[in-house]
Protein backbone atom coordinates (compact mmCIF):
# COMPACT_ATOMS: atom_id res chain seq x y z
CA UNK A 1 0.00 0.00 0.00
CA UNK A 2 1.47 3.02 -0.62
CA UNK A 3 1.83 6.06 1.54
CA UNK A 4 1.28 9.72 1.40
CA UNK A 5 3.63 12.43 2.36
CA UNK A 6 2.02 12.76 6.34
CA UNK A 7 2.57 8.88 6.37
CA UNK A 8 6.17 8.40 4.69
CA UNK A 9 7.60 11.18 7.12
CA UNK A 10 5.73 10.03 10.55
CA UNK A 11 6.71 6.38 10.24
CA UNK A 12 10.35 7.60 9.34
CA UNK A 13 10.07 9.74 12.63
CA UNK A 14 8.47 7.17 14.88
CA UNK A 15 11.83 4.39 13.55
CA UNK A 16 8.66 2.37 11.70
CA UNK A 17 8.84 0.68 8.20
CA UNK A 18 4.93 1.48 7.14
CA UNK A 19 2.11 3.84 9.08
CA UNK A 20 -1.00 4.31 8.44
CA UNK A 21 -4.00 7.42 9.03
CA UNK A 22 -5.31 6.41 12.17
CA UNK A 23 -2.13 5.06 13.84
CA UNK A 24 -0.56 6.63 17.18
CA UNK A 25 3.06 6.65 16.62
CA UNK A 26 5.53 8.17 19.18
CA UNK A 27 7.63 10.17 16.78
CA UNK A 28 10.47 12.43 17.46
CA UNK A 29 10.70 16.21 16.00
CA UNK A 30 13.70 17.05 13.68
CA UNK A 31 12.79 20.75 15.21
CA UNK A 32 11.22 22.07 18.19
CA UNK A 33 10.00 25.60 17.83
CA UNK A 34 8.69 28.45 20.27
CA UNK A 35 8.12 32.30 20.11
CA UNK A 36 8.24 34.50 22.57
CA UNK A 37 4.60 34.63 23.42
CA UNK A 38 3.82 31.02 23.79
CA UNK A 39 7.38 29.72 24.49
CA UNK A 40 10.11 29.55 27.33
CA UNK A 41 8.16 32.42 29.30
CA UNK A 42 5.19 29.78 29.73
CA UNK A 43 7.08 26.58 29.40
CA UNK A 44 9.99 27.69 31.98
CA UNK A 45 8.16 26.51 35.17
CA UNK A 46 6.87 22.93 34.40
CA UNK A 47 10.25 22.50 32.38
CA UNK A 48 12.21 23.25 35.41
CA UNK A 49 9.93 21.44 37.92
CA UNK A 50 10.91 18.41 35.66
CA UNK A 51 14.40 18.64 35.86
CA UNK A 52 15.08 21.51 33.18
CA UNK A 53 17.22 19.66 31.25
CA UNK A 54 16.96 20.10 27.24
CA UNK A 55 17.20 16.71 25.47
CA UNK A 56 18.90 18.36 22.12
CA UNK A 57 19.88 22.05 22.49
CA UNK A 58 20.49 21.70 18.79
CA UNK A 59 16.71 20.83 17.71
CA UNK A 60 15.13 23.93 19.64
CA UNK A 61 14.92 27.36 17.50
CA UNK A 62 13.43 30.26 19.78
CA UNK A 63 12.32 33.21 18.01
CA UNK A 64 11.24 36.53 19.32
CA UNK A 65 8.43 37.60 16.98
CA UNK A 66 5.03 38.75 18.76
CA UNK A 67 6.70 40.91 21.35
CA UNK A 68 8.73 42.63 19.26
CA UNK A 69 9.70 45.51 19.45
CA UNK A 70 7.83 45.69 22.62
CA UNK A 71 5.06 48.12 22.96
CA UNK A 72 4.48 47.73 27.46
CA UNK A 73 6.47 46.65 29.70
CA UNK A 74 4.80 43.28 30.28
CA UNK A 75 5.86 42.36 26.64
CA UNK A 76 9.52 43.67 27.30
CA UNK A 77 9.68 41.56 30.44
CA UNK A 78 8.53 38.81 28.04
CA UNK A 79 11.05 39.38 25.51
CA UNK A 80 14.50 39.94 28.08
CA UNK A 81 12.94 36.56 29.85
CA UNK A 82 12.97 34.91 26.47
CA UNK A 83 16.63 36.24 25.32
CA UNK A 84 17.91 35.10 29.03
CA UNK A 85 16.54 31.48 28.67
CA UNK A 86 18.32 31.05 25.23
CA UNK A 87 21.60 32.05 26.48
CA UNK A 88 21.21 29.81 29.67
CA UNK A 89 20.56 27.09 28.02
CA UNK A 90 23.06 27.95 25.43
CA UNK A 91 20.55 27.54 22.17
CA UNK A 92 22.84 27.81 18.90
CA UNK A 93 19.57 28.94 17.16
CA UNK A 94 17.98 32.30 18.94
CA UNK A 95 16.91 34.82 16.55
CA UNK A 96 14.21 38.17 17.48
CA UNK A 97 13.21 41.43 15.93
CA UNK A 98 14.08 39.31 12.52
CA UNK A 99 10.39 38.86 11.57
CA UNK A 100 7.35 36.40 12.35
CA UNK A 101 8.95 32.37 13.41
CA UNK A 102 7.67 30.93 10.43
CA UNK A 103 9.14 33.25 8.28
CA UNK A 104 12.48 32.81 10.10
CA UNK A 105 13.05 29.13 10.10
CA UNK A 106 12.35 28.82 6.42
CA UNK A 107 15.01 31.36 5.56
CA UNK A 108 17.08 30.21 8.21
CA UNK A 109 16.97 26.17 6.76
CA UNK A 110 15.56 24.43 9.47
CA UNK A 111 12.78 23.68 7.11
CA UNK A 112 13.64 20.77 5.17
CA UNK A 113 11.73 18.40 3.27
CA UNK A 114 10.69 14.81 5.12
CA UNK A 115 11.85 16.74 8.44
CA UNK A 116 8.89 16.65 11.51
CA UNK A 117 8.90 20.43 12.83
CA UNK A 118 6.56 20.71 16.29
CA UNK A 119 5.88 24.75 16.97
CA UNK A 120 4.57 26.43 19.63
CA UNK A 121 2.04 28.09 17.36
CA UNK A 122 -0.69 27.06 15.04
CA UNK A 123 0.53 28.46 11.92
CA UNK A 124 3.94 26.11 11.98
CA UNK A 125 1.81 24.49 9.48
CA UNK A 126 3.56 26.90 6.55
CA UNK A 127 6.73 24.76 6.91
CA UNK A 128 4.79 21.74 4.77
CA UNK A 129 5.21 23.92 1.77
CA UNK A 130 8.43 22.79 1.59
CA UNK A 131 7.72 19.38 2.56
CA UNK A 132 8.00 19.16 5.75
CA UNK A 133 5.45 17.42 8.72
CA UNK A 134 4.67 21.04 10.54
CA UNK A 135 2.41 21.56 13.22
CA UNK A 136 1.46 23.59 15.80
CA UNK A 137 1.26 21.85 19.97
CA UNK A 138 0.51 23.61 22.96
CA UNK A 139 3.31 24.93 25.49
CA UNK A 140 2.55 22.34 27.92
CA UNK A 141 3.32 20.04 25.21
CA UNK A 142 6.58 21.68 24.60
CA UNK A 143 7.88 20.73 27.97
CA UNK A 144 7.68 17.39 27.51
CA UNK A 145 9.28 17.53 23.65
CA UNK A 146 12.21 19.46 25.01
CA UNK A 147 12.79 17.50 27.74
CA UNK A 148 12.42 13.85 26.05
CA UNK A 149 12.76 14.57 22.69
CA UNK A 150 9.37 12.87 21.90
CA UNK A 151 5.62 13.32 21.73
CA UNK A 152 2.75 11.74 20.31
CA UNK A 153 0.92 11.60 17.53
CA UNK A 154 -1.95 10.05 15.57
CA UNK A 155 -1.42 9.79 11.51
CA UNK A 156 -3.49 11.88 9.81
CA UNK A 157 -5.84 11.31 7.03
CA UNK A 158 -4.71 13.56 3.60
CA UNK A 159 -7.53 15.82 2.20
CA UNK A 160 -5.80 16.00 -1.72
CA UNK A 161 -6.54 19.51 -3.33
CA UNK A 162 -5.29 19.95 -6.62
CA UNK A 163 -5.20 23.37 -8.56
CA UNK A 164 -4.76 22.58 -12.42
CA UNK A 165 -4.65 25.56 -15.04
CA UNK A 166 -2.79 28.95 -14.71
CA UNK A 167 -3.63 31.60 -12.75
CA UNK A 168 -4.85 34.85 -14.36
CA UNK A 169 -3.18 38.46 -13.61
CA UNK A 170 -4.36 39.87 -10.38
CA UNK A 171 -5.11 35.92 -9.18
CA UNK A 172 -2.91 35.25 -6.41
CA UNK A 173 -2.21 31.82 -4.28
CA UNK A 174 -3.77 33.45 -1.61
CA UNK A 175 -7.08 33.69 -3.34
CA UNK A 176 -6.76 29.59 -4.39
CA UNK A 177 -6.57 29.46 -0.55
CA UNK A 178 -9.53 31.34 0.37
CA UNK A 179 -11.49 28.95 -2.29
CA UNK A 180 -10.15 26.13 -0.89
CA UNK A 181 -11.11 26.98 3.04
CA UNK A 182 -13.95 28.34 1.82
CA UNK A 183 -15.67 24.87 0.40
CA UNK A 184 -13.38 22.81 2.75
CA UNK A 185 -14.98 25.02 5.98
CA UNK A 186 -12.58 26.82 8.68
CA UNK A 187 -13.28 23.07 10.76
CA UNK A 188 -13.61 20.86 7.37
CA UNK A 189 -9.95 19.49 7.84
CA UNK A 190 -9.82 19.07 11.88
CA UNK A 191 -7.53 16.14 12.31
CA UNK A 192 -6.48 15.30 9.01
CA UNK A 193 -3.58 17.01 6.55
CA UNK A 194 -3.95 19.14 3.42
CA UNK A 195 -2.05 18.11 0.34
CA UNK A 196 -2.24 20.88 -2.21
CA UNK A 197 -0.91 19.82 -5.34
CA UNK A 198 -1.55 20.02 -9.29
CA UNK A 199 0.53 22.20 -11.97
CA UNK A 200 -0.97 25.48 -10.78
CA UNK A 201 1.22 24.89 -7.68
CA UNK A 202 4.02 23.40 -8.99
CA UNK A 203 4.35 26.97 -10.83
CA UNK A 204 4.25 28.76 -7.72
CA UNK A 205 7.47 30.38 -6.52
CA UNK A 206 8.76 28.97 -2.94
CA UNK A 207 6.77 32.60 -1.63
CA UNK A 208 3.70 31.80 -3.32
CA UNK A 209 3.27 28.61 -2.23
CA UNK A 210 3.84 29.37 1.76
CA UNK A 211 0.93 30.93 1.58
CA UNK A 212 -1.10 28.04 1.08
CA UNK A 213 0.58 25.65 3.69
CA UNK A 214 0.40 28.80 6.04
CA UNK A 215 -3.67 28.88 6.21
CA UNK A 216 -4.38 24.98 6.22
CA UNK A 217 -4.67 25.55 9.51
CA UNK A 218 -7.28 27.83 8.80
CA UNK A 219 -9.40 24.58 7.70
CA UNK A 220 -8.75 22.67 10.39
CA UNK A 221 -6.02 21.18 9.79
CA UNK A 222 -3.07 19.74 11.46
CA UNK A 223 -0.70 20.43 8.45
CA UNK A 224 -0.63 21.86 4.87
CA UNK A 225 1.82 19.92 2.64
CA UNK A 226 3.57 20.25 -0.95
CA UNK A 227 5.22 17.93 -2.71
CA UNK A 228 8.78 18.67 -3.02
CA UNK A 229 10.62 19.64 -5.88
CA UNK A 230 13.52 21.47 -7.65
CA UNK A 231 12.17 24.66 -6.91
CA UNK A 232 12.41 23.87 -3.05
CA UNK A 233 16.15 22.87 -3.95
CA UNK A 234 16.78 26.36 -5.07
CA UNK A 235 15.37 28.19 -2.44
CA UNK A 236 17.09 26.28 0.21
CA UNK A 237 20.55 26.75 -2.00
CA UNK A 238 19.53 30.16 -2.30
CA UNK A 239 19.50 30.39 1.63
CA UNK A 240 22.87 28.64 1.82
CA UNK A 241 21.59 25.16 2.29
CA UNK A 242 24.71 22.90 0.73
CA UNK A 243 23.57 19.36 1.90
CA UNK A 244 21.62 16.95 -0.08
CA UNK A 245 18.11 17.41 -0.35
CA UNK A 246 15.76 14.60 -0.74
CA UNK A 247 12.66 15.31 -2.62
CA UNK A 248 9.34 14.02 -0.67
CA UNK A 249 5.95 13.40 -2.64
CA UNK A 250 2.63 10.77 -1.85
CA UNK A 251 3.19 7.53 -3.34
CA UNK A 252 0.77 7.05 -6.51
CA UNK A 253 -1.41 4.36 -4.93
CA UNK A 254 -1.47 6.75 -1.66
CA UNK A 255 -4.94 6.93 0.22
CA UNK A 256 -6.83 9.76 0.37
CA UNK A 257 -9.80 10.62 2.55
CA UNK A 258 -11.11 12.75 -0.43
CA UNK A 259 -9.78 15.24 -3.49
CA UNK A 260 -11.18 18.25 -4.73
CA UNK A 261 -9.96 19.67 -8.12
CA UNK A 262 -9.81 23.03 -9.20
CA UNK A 263 -9.16 25.12 -12.39
CA UNK A 264 -7.29 28.05 -11.30
CA UNK A 265 -7.85 29.71 -14.69
CA UNK A 266 -11.54 30.03 -13.66
CA UNK A 267 -10.89 31.74 -10.17
CA UNK A 268 -11.65 35.17 -9.64
CA UNK A 269 -9.89 37.24 -6.59
CA UNK A 270 -11.34 36.18 -3.51
CA UNK A 271 -12.38 38.54 0.02
CA UNK A 272 -12.58 36.19 3.55
CA UNK A 273 -15.02 38.52 5.41
CA UNK A 274 -15.57 38.81 9.05
CA UNK A 275 -15.43 37.02 11.17
CA UNK A 276 -14.54 34.03 9.89
CA UNK A 277 -11.88 32.69 7.77
CA UNK A 278 -14.13 30.86 5.52
CA UNK A 279 -17.02 33.64 4.91
CA UNK A 280 -15.41 33.89 1.53
CA UNK A 281 -16.64 35.89 -1.47
CA UNK A 282 -15.25 36.28 -5.00
CA UNK A 283 -14.25 40.75 -4.56
CA UNK A 284 -17.17 41.99 -6.58
CA UNK A 285 -19.61 41.21 -3.32
CA UNK A 286 -17.23 43.15 -1.33
CA UNK A 287 -16.33 45.95 -3.83
CA UNK A 288 -16.92 49.29 -2.13
CA UNK A 289 -17.10 48.22 1.34
CA UNK A 290 -14.82 51.37 2.97
CA UNK A 291 -12.22 50.99 5.16
CA UNK A 292 -9.80 52.76 7.93
CA UNK A 293 -6.77 50.54 7.64
CA UNK A 294 -4.63 48.26 4.83
CA UNK A 295 -2.47 45.76 6.22
CA UNK A 296 0.05 44.65 4.31
CA UNK A 297 2.27 41.88 6.08
CA UNK A 298 2.44 39.01 7.97
CA UNK A 299 3.68 35.23 8.12
CA UNK A 300 1.23 34.83 5.46
CA UNK A 301 1.99 37.55 2.71
CA UNK A 302 4.33 39.67 4.03
CA UNK A 303 7.43 38.26 1.56
CA UNK A 304 9.17 39.26 -1.09
CA UNK A 305 6.98 38.47 -4.10
CA UNK A 306 3.84 40.15 -1.79
CA UNK A 307 5.82 43.79 -1.46
CA UNK A 308 6.33 43.62 -5.15
CA UNK A 309 3.16 43.02 -6.42
CA UNK A 310 2.17 45.61 -3.60
CA UNK A 311 4.63 47.92 -5.54
CA UNK A 312 3.72 47.34 -9.34
CA UNK A 313 0.19 48.71 -7.81
CA UNK A 314 1.42 51.36 -6.25
CA UNK A 315 4.17 52.86 -8.34
CA UNK A 316 2.88 56.44 -9.43
CA UNK A 317 -0.19 56.25 -7.09
CA UNK A 318 -0.89 57.22 -3.82
CA UNK A 319 -2.94 55.95 -1.40
CA UNK A 320 -6.70 57.03 0.03
CA UNK A 321 -6.30 60.15 2.29
CA UNK A 322 -8.75 58.38 4.67
CA UNK A 323 -7.03 55.22 5.73
CA UNK A 324 -3.70 54.31 6.58
CA UNK A 325 -1.61 51.45 4.78
CA UNK A 326 0.60 49.88 7.40
CA UNK A 327 3.44 47.32 5.76
CA UNK A 328 5.14 44.98 7.55
CA UNK A 329 8.15 43.12 5.94
CA UNK A 330 7.83 39.15 6.46
CA UNK A 331 11.85 39.10 7.64
CA UNK A 332 14.74 41.34 7.93
CA UNK A 333 15.91 39.49 4.76
CA UNK A 334 12.40 40.66 2.89
CA UNK A 335 12.86 44.05 4.40
CA UNK A 336 16.28 44.37 3.03
CA UNK A 337 16.00 43.23 -0.16
CA UNK A 338 12.65 44.94 -0.68
CA UNK A 339 14.89 48.03 -0.10
CA UNK A 340 17.58 46.92 -2.63
CA UNK A 341 14.83 47.03 -5.07
CA UNK A 342 13.84 50.33 -4.43
CA UNK A 343 10.14 48.71 -3.53
CA UNK A 344 10.26 50.36 0.03
CA UNK A 345 10.20 53.72 -1.34
CA UNK A 346 7.96 53.26 -3.80
CA UNK A 347 5.42 52.23 -0.87
CA UNK A 348 6.24 55.22 0.72
CA UNK A 349 5.93 57.44 -1.77
CA UNK A 350 2.46 56.22 -2.37
CA UNK A 351 1.90 56.97 1.74
CA UNK A 352 2.72 53.61 3.22
CA UNK A 353 3.91 53.30 6.34
CA UNK A 354 6.44 50.74 6.56
CA UNK A 355 7.02 48.86 9.99
CA UNK A 356 9.86 46.53 11.19
CA UNK A 357 9.31 42.93 10.22
CA UNK A 358 7.09 41.35 13.32
CA UNK A 359 4.50 39.74 14.36
CA UNK A 360 3.01 43.17 14.64
CA UNK A 361 -1.15 44.69 14.26
CA UNK A 362 -1.42 40.74 12.69
CA UNK A 363 -2.50 39.18 15.98
CA UNK A 364 -3.39 42.00 17.72
CA UNK A 365 -0.10 42.83 20.14
CA UNK A 366 1.66 45.40 18.98
CA UNK A 367 1.68 48.37 15.78
CA UNK A 368 -1.25 49.34 14.45
CA UNK A 369 -3.99 47.56 16.09
CA UNK A 370 -7.71 48.84 15.39
CA UNK A 371 -10.35 50.33 17.83
CA UNK A 372 -13.95 50.06 17.93
CA UNK A 373 -15.34 50.52 14.50
CA UNK A 374 -13.02 50.49 12.52
CA UNK A 375 -12.69 48.01 9.86
CA UNK A 376 -9.12 46.81 8.37
CA UNK A 377 -8.08 44.80 4.98
CA UNK A 378 -5.52 42.61 5.61
CA UNK A 379 -3.29 40.21 3.95
CA UNK A 380 -2.91 38.56 6.82
CA UNK A 381 -4.53 35.00 7.75
CA UNK A 382 -7.15 35.17 10.40
CA UNK A 383 -10.25 37.53 10.83
CA UNK A 384 -11.63 36.42 14.28
CA UNK A 385 -13.57 39.37 16.17
CA UNK A 386 -10.70 40.78 17.95
CA UNK A 387 -8.35 39.39 16.41
CA UNK A 388 -6.64 42.73 14.88
CA UNK A 389 -7.68 44.40 18.25
CA UNK A 390 -11.04 45.43 19.09
CA UNK A 391 -13.73 42.86 19.11
CA UNK A 392 -15.82 45.50 17.37
CA UNK A 393 -13.34 46.15 14.82
CA UNK A 394 -13.88 43.82 11.31
CA UNK A 395 -10.93 42.21 9.19
CA UNK A 396 -11.44 41.22 5.78
CA UNK A 397 -8.86 38.98 3.72
CA UNK A 398 -7.38 39.31 0.64
CA UNK A 399 -4.22 39.06 -1.52
CA UNK A 400 -1.58 41.54 -1.72
CA UNK A 401 -2.48 42.80 -4.66
CA UNK A 402 -6.16 43.20 -3.22
CA UNK A 403 -4.81 44.80 0.04
CA UNK A 404 -3.12 47.18 -2.49
CA UNK A 405 -5.93 48.14 -4.54
CA UNK A 406 -7.88 48.60 -1.53
CA UNK A 407 -5.23 51.17 -0.18
CA UNK A 408 -5.52 53.53 -3.61
CA UNK A 409 -9.36 53.68 -3.27
CA UNK A 410 -9.59 53.29 0.56
CA UNK A 411 -12.48 51.03 -0.25
CA UNK A 412 -12.40 47.53 -0.99
CA UNK A 413 -11.45 47.27 -4.45
CA UNK A 414 -10.62 44.56 -7.35
CA UNK A 415 -7.19 43.99 -7.79
CA UNK A 416 -7.62 43.37 -11.49
CA UNK A 417 -8.04 46.74 -12.68
CA UNK A 418 -4.01 48.14 -11.49
CA UNK A 419 -2.30 45.07 -13.11
CA UNK A 420 -1.06 46.77 -15.78
CA UNK A 421 1.72 49.18 -14.21
CA UNK A 422 5.40 47.34 -14.74
CA UNK A 423 7.33 47.91 -11.42
CA UNK A 424 11.03 48.65 -13.07
CA UNK B 1 -8.28 15.88 37.93
CA UNK B 2 -11.08 13.71 38.75
CA UNK B 3 -12.58 11.96 36.02
CA UNK B 4 -16.14 12.77 37.32
CA UNK B 5 -16.89 16.53 36.86
CA UNK B 6 -20.52 18.14 38.40
CA UNK B 7 -21.88 21.40 37.27
CA UNK B 8 -24.10 24.18 35.92
CA UNK B 9 -23.77 24.65 31.89
CA UNK B 10 -23.10 28.11 30.38
CA UNK B 11 -23.69 27.50 26.79
CA UNK B 12 -22.49 28.83 23.85
CA UNK B 13 -22.52 28.27 19.81
CA UNK B 14 -20.06 26.82 17.04
CA UNK B 15 -16.83 28.06 16.30
CA UNK B 16 -15.48 29.36 19.67
CA UNK B 17 -12.17 30.69 18.80
CA UNK B 18 -9.32 30.70 21.19
CA UNK B 19 -9.19 34.42 20.34
CA UNK B 20 -12.47 34.67 21.51
CA UNK B 21 -11.84 32.77 24.67
CA UNK B 22 -8.47 34.83 25.00
CA UNK B 23 -7.48 37.69 23.10
CA UNK B 24 -4.53 37.91 21.72
CA UNK B 25 -4.41 41.89 23.38
CA UNK B 26 -4.42 40.73 26.68
CA UNK B 27 -2.04 37.80 26.71
CA UNK B 28 0.92 39.88 27.88
CA UNK B 29 -1.14 40.19 31.23
CA UNK B 30 -0.92 38.29 34.24
CA UNK B 31 -3.29 35.16 34.42
CA UNK B 32 -6.11 36.92 36.45
CA UNK B 33 -5.90 39.96 34.42
CA UNK B 34 -6.70 38.04 30.91
CA UNK B 35 -9.37 36.16 32.38
CA UNK B 36 -11.29 39.24 33.13
CA UNK B 37 -11.78 39.52 29.30
CA UNK B 38 -12.27 36.04 28.78
CA UNK B 39 -15.19 35.18 26.02
CA UNK B 40 -15.71 39.10 26.10
CA UNK B 41 -16.09 38.81 22.44
CA UNK B 42 -19.51 37.10 22.63
CA UNK B 43 -20.36 37.55 26.17
CA UNK B 44 -18.79 40.33 27.97
CA UNK B 45 -20.16 39.36 31.10
CA UNK B 46 -18.76 36.05 31.49
CA UNK B 47 -15.61 36.33 33.62
CA UNK B 48 -18.27 37.66 36.56
CA UNK B 49 -20.70 35.21 36.46
CA UNK B 50 -18.76 32.13 36.28
CA UNK B 51 -18.77 30.32 39.45
CA UNK B 52 -16.12 27.72 40.14
CA UNK B 53 -17.20 24.35 38.75
CA UNK B 54 -19.73 25.51 36.13
CA UNK B 55 -19.13 24.30 32.58
CA UNK B 56 -19.33 24.99 29.16
CA UNK B 57 -21.26 23.31 26.61
CA UNK B 58 -20.62 24.86 23.31
CA UNK B 59 -21.31 23.46 19.29
CA UNK B 60 -18.84 22.79 16.66
CA UNK B 61 -14.90 23.51 16.44
CA UNK B 62 -14.82 24.66 20.02
CA UNK B 63 -11.12 26.23 20.12
CA UNK B 64 -10.06 26.91 16.83
CA UNK B 65 -7.27 29.16 15.73
CA UNK B 66 -4.32 29.62 18.39
CA UNK B 67 -2.17 26.95 19.82
CA UNK B 68 -2.58 29.68 22.81
CA UNK B 69 -2.44 27.39 26.40
CA UNK B 70 -3.96 31.45 27.79
CA UNK B 71 -7.00 29.50 26.53
CA UNK B 72 -6.55 26.89 29.02
CA UNK B 73 -5.19 28.59 31.58
CA UNK B 74 -8.03 31.17 31.70
CA UNK B 75 -10.60 29.15 32.03
CA UNK B 76 -8.81 26.93 34.72
CA UNK B 77 -8.10 30.25 36.41
CA UNK B 78 -11.72 31.22 36.38
CA UNK B 79 -12.35 27.54 37.80
CA UNK B 80 -14.74 26.49 34.81
CA UNK B 81 -14.82 22.64 35.75
CA UNK B 82 -14.88 21.05 31.97
CA UNK B 83 -16.01 22.15 28.35
CA UNK B 84 -18.50 19.46 26.61
CA UNK B 85 -18.50 20.59 22.59
CA UNK B 86 -20.03 18.72 19.73
CA UNK B 87 -16.33 18.88 18.28
CA UNK B 88 -13.57 20.60 19.19
CA UNK B 89 -10.39 21.97 17.37
CA UNK B 90 -7.60 19.63 17.61
CA UNK B 91 -4.73 21.71 19.36
CA UNK B 92 -7.23 22.85 21.47
CA UNK B 93 -8.11 18.83 22.62
CA UNK B 94 -5.12 18.27 23.11
CA UNK B 95 -3.85 21.15 24.89
CA UNK B 96 -6.65 20.79 28.08
CA UNK B 97 -5.48 17.14 28.16
CA UNK B 98 -2.27 18.41 28.94
CA UNK B 99 -2.89 20.48 31.18
CA UNK B 100 -5.78 19.12 32.82
CA UNK B 101 -8.88 20.73 31.82
CA UNK B 102 -11.37 18.41 31.31
CA UNK B 103 -12.83 18.18 27.74
CA UNK B 104 -15.27 15.85 26.32
CA UNK B 105 -16.91 15.64 22.95
CA UNK B 106 -20.60 14.54 22.33
CA UNK B 107 -22.36 14.78 18.91
CA UNK B 108 -25.52 16.81 19.51
CA UNK B 109 -24.82 19.47 22.82
CA UNK B 110 -28.38 20.96 21.53
CA UNK B 111 -30.08 18.89 23.85
CA UNK B 112 -28.20 20.65 26.77
CA UNK B 113 -29.20 24.18 27.81
CA UNK B 114 -28.11 26.79 29.81
CA UNK B 115 -28.29 26.36 33.72
CA UNK B 116 -28.79 22.79 33.29
CA UNK B 117 -27.06 20.92 35.86
CA UNK B 118 -24.81 18.14 34.61
CA UNK B 119 -22.09 15.64 35.65
CA UNK B 120 -19.63 14.45 32.87
CA UNK B 121 -17.55 11.11 32.93
CA UNK B 122 -14.02 11.37 31.56
CA UNK B 123 -13.04 7.85 31.00
CA UNK B 124 -16.54 6.92 30.32
CA UNK B 125 -17.01 9.85 28.26
CA UNK B 126 -20.27 9.98 28.86
CA UNK B 127 -22.55 12.99 30.40
CA UNK B 128 -25.28 12.48 32.55
CA UNK B 129 -28.39 15.81 33.08
CA UNK B 130 -29.63 15.88 36.10
CA UNK B 131 -32.31 18.81 35.19
CA UNK B 132 -33.39 16.80 32.71
CA UNK B 133 -32.62 13.08 33.34
CA UNK B 134 -30.87 12.07 30.28
CA UNK B 135 -27.75 10.66 28.97
CA UNK B 136 -25.60 11.40 26.63
CA UNK B 137 -22.95 9.48 25.26
CA UNK B 138 -19.79 11.18 24.03
CA UNK B 139 -16.54 10.06 22.18
CA UNK B 140 -14.43 7.98 24.90
CA UNK B 141 -11.06 9.47 25.23
CA UNK B 142 -8.17 7.26 23.41
CA UNK B 143 -6.96 4.71 25.79
CA UNK B 144 -3.46 6.76 25.76
CA UNK B 145 -4.89 9.37 27.15
CA UNK B 146 -6.69 7.99 29.77
CA UNK B 147 -3.70 7.40 31.47
CA UNK B 148 -2.66 10.73 31.63
CA UNK B 149 -6.34 12.20 32.44
CA UNK B 150 -6.30 10.02 35.71
CA UNK B 151 -2.39 11.56 36.43
CA UNK B 152 -3.82 15.33 36.44
CA UNK B 153 -2.00 16.00 32.94
CA UNK B 154 0.89 16.06 30.46
CA UNK B 155 3.26 17.33 33.86
CA UNK B 156 2.76 14.45 36.19
CA UNK B 157 2.70 12.08 34.04
CA UNK B 158 5.69 13.08 32.22
CA UNK B 159 7.41 13.39 36.26
CA UNK B 160 6.39 9.68 36.24
CA UNK B 161 8.12 8.69 33.11
CA UNK B 162 11.15 10.67 33.97
CA UNK B 163 10.67 9.01 37.43
CA UNK B 164 10.86 12.21 39.35
CA UNK B 165 9.72 11.95 42.29
CA UNK B 166 7.31 14.77 43.12
CA UNK B 167 3.80 14.84 45.12
CA UNK B 168 0.77 15.71 43.10
CA UNK B 169 0.60 19.05 45.59
CA UNK B 170 3.97 19.83 44.20
CA UNK B 171 3.92 18.71 40.81
CA UNK B 172 0.38 21.33 40.55
S1 LIG C 1 2.48 37.07 11.67
FE1 LIG C 1 0.46 36.72 12.55
S2 LIG C 1 -0.10 34.64 12.00
FE2 LIG C 1 2.10 34.87 11.64
S3 LIG C 1 3.04 34.12 13.54
FE3 LIG C 1 2.79 36.32 13.75
S4 LIG C 1 0.79 36.62 14.77
FE4 LIG C 1 0.88 34.51 13.99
Amino acid sequence: MGMTMSEKILARSSGQGEVKAGDIVWVKPDIAMMHDLLGPWLVDPGFRRLGGRLYDRDKVVVVSDHCTPPATVQQADILKFTRDWAREHELPYYYEFEGPCHQVIVEHGHVRPGRLILGTDSHTCMAGGMGAFATGIGSTEMIGVLLTGETWLKVPETIKVVWDGELRPGVFSKDMVLKTIKDIGHAGATYQAIEFSGSAIRSLSMDDRLVLSNMAVEAGAKTGLIESDEEVVRFLRSKGVTDEIELLSSDEDAVFAKTLYYNASELEPQIACPHEVDNVHPVQAVEGTPVDQVYLGSCTNGRLSDLRTAAQILKGRKISKHIRCLVVPASQYVWMQANKEGILDILAEAGCVVNMPSCGACGGFTSGVIGAGEVVMSSSNRNFRGRMGSAQGEVYLGSPAAVAATAIEGKIADPRKYMELEVH
Amino acid sequence: MSSIIRGRVWKYGDNINTDIISPGQYMSLPAEKQAEHAMEAIDPSFSEKVRPGDIIVAGKNFGSGSSRETAQMVLKHLKVGAVAASSFARIFFRNSINVGLPVVEIADTSLIHEGDEIEINLIEGTVWNHTRKEEYRGTKLPEHLVDMVKLGGLEPYLAKKLGISKSQEEVK
